[in-house]
């Protein structure tokens, strides 16, 4: 039996379309829901809920962000401070810095206080007593936003 | 004058595998820095300090809130002055009282009271959080949002 070839073979190629199409959507998703402005976010913070936390309606001018884990360390600066005494230190620099080469005031710099669910309160306080002795007067403490009531512990 | 007409014509082979390159590295950037977050939010407070405080004194007496805490810093106990606040959900029973005693028909920033926190220092901070959410203000039932006090700061800690 003489088997006949099946003539010239053709490159098969697939319509590559539908493909594009989805990639491009997925792309224009993604760009639209990323958020460059969590840079100060931190995954070692697990911020507290509250229905009433709203994003202040003017971006803050230079704001100082500390974080406060659930174990007393603090972040400042990207940098994990175990001690109190060491974040002291580094906002007294911070606050030269800003009297030496800016033209505000210390107590117009707000302080974002980004402190775990868990932490101490205690904590937090200590914090604030510590920028309040650098002359800072503004604080905004950091929370979750949150649909439902969180009034009910 | 005559034109002469291509007689061949070559199909022209768009390379797509580049664009299909780029797009599927940049798919897989937004995907691995893709992070589910709930959008944060501020309570901003101003709060200088004891000896430097510039700011008038307010007329009105200053309400304090307790916040009391067991070893393990859970809640342990609520109290306006000398009210305190038992049960299932002592910080919906404080806002109450809070909107009681504090007029806010007004609009926001109408009344100039200010509550001071005392919290004990283990008392974990999604209580104090709890607190100055059920003292600063409320959301009512068509989703407007009502500020109650705007005036809160923490008590001083003892060294």
């Amino acid at each position: 039996m003489r088997i006949r070839a099946r003539g010239p073979q053709g490159i098969v190629e697939g319509d590559m379309t539908p493909m594009i199409d989805c990639a491009f959507q997925l792309i224009s998703f993604f760009m639209f829901v990323i958020n460059f402005s969590e840079v100060e976010t931190d995954q070692r913070v697990n911020l507290p809920m509250s229905e009433l936390a709203r994003p202040p309606e003017a971006p803050y001018e230079q704001p100082l962000t500390i974080h406060l884990t659930d174990d007393d360390h603090f972040i400042y600066g990207g940098r994990e401070l175990p001690t109190l005494a060491e974040l002291r230190s580094e906002l007294l620099q911070e606050t030269q810095i800003i009297k030496r080469h800016t033209s505000k005031k210390v107590a117009e710099v707000t302080v974002i206080i980004r402190a775990d669910e868990d932490a101490k309160t205690g904590m937090v306080q200590r914090v604030i007593q510590a920028c309040q002795r650098l002359e800072f007067e503004k604080f905004a403490l950091r929370g979750k936003q949150s649909e439902v009531s969180t009034e009910r512990p | 004058m005559k034109f002469t007409s291509h007689q061949r014509r070559e199909d022209i082979i768009v390379q797509m595998t580049p664009m299909i390159d780029i797009v599927f590295q940049l798919m897989f950037f937004f995907l691995f820095t893709f992070k589910i977050a709930l959008p944060e939010g501020d309570f901003s407070i101003r709060m200088p300090s004891s000896k430097s405080s510039s700011g008038a004194p307010s007329e009105t007496p200053l309400l304090k809130v307790r916040l009391r805490a067991t070893p393990e810093g859970e809640l342990a106990g609520v109290q306006l002055g000398d009210v305190a606040f038992n049960g299932a959900a002592p910080f919906q029973q404080l806002h109450s009282k809070l909107r009681g005693l504090i007029p806010d028909e007004a609009g926001p920033g109408s009344s100039d009271q200010e509550v001071e926190i005392e919290a004990d220092f283990n008392l974990k901070y999604r209580y104090a959080m709890s607190a100055i959410t059920a003292i600063t203000g409320y959301i009512d039932e068509n989703g407007a949002r009502h500020t109650l006090v705007e005036r809160v700061r923490f008590a001083p800690l003892g060294e």
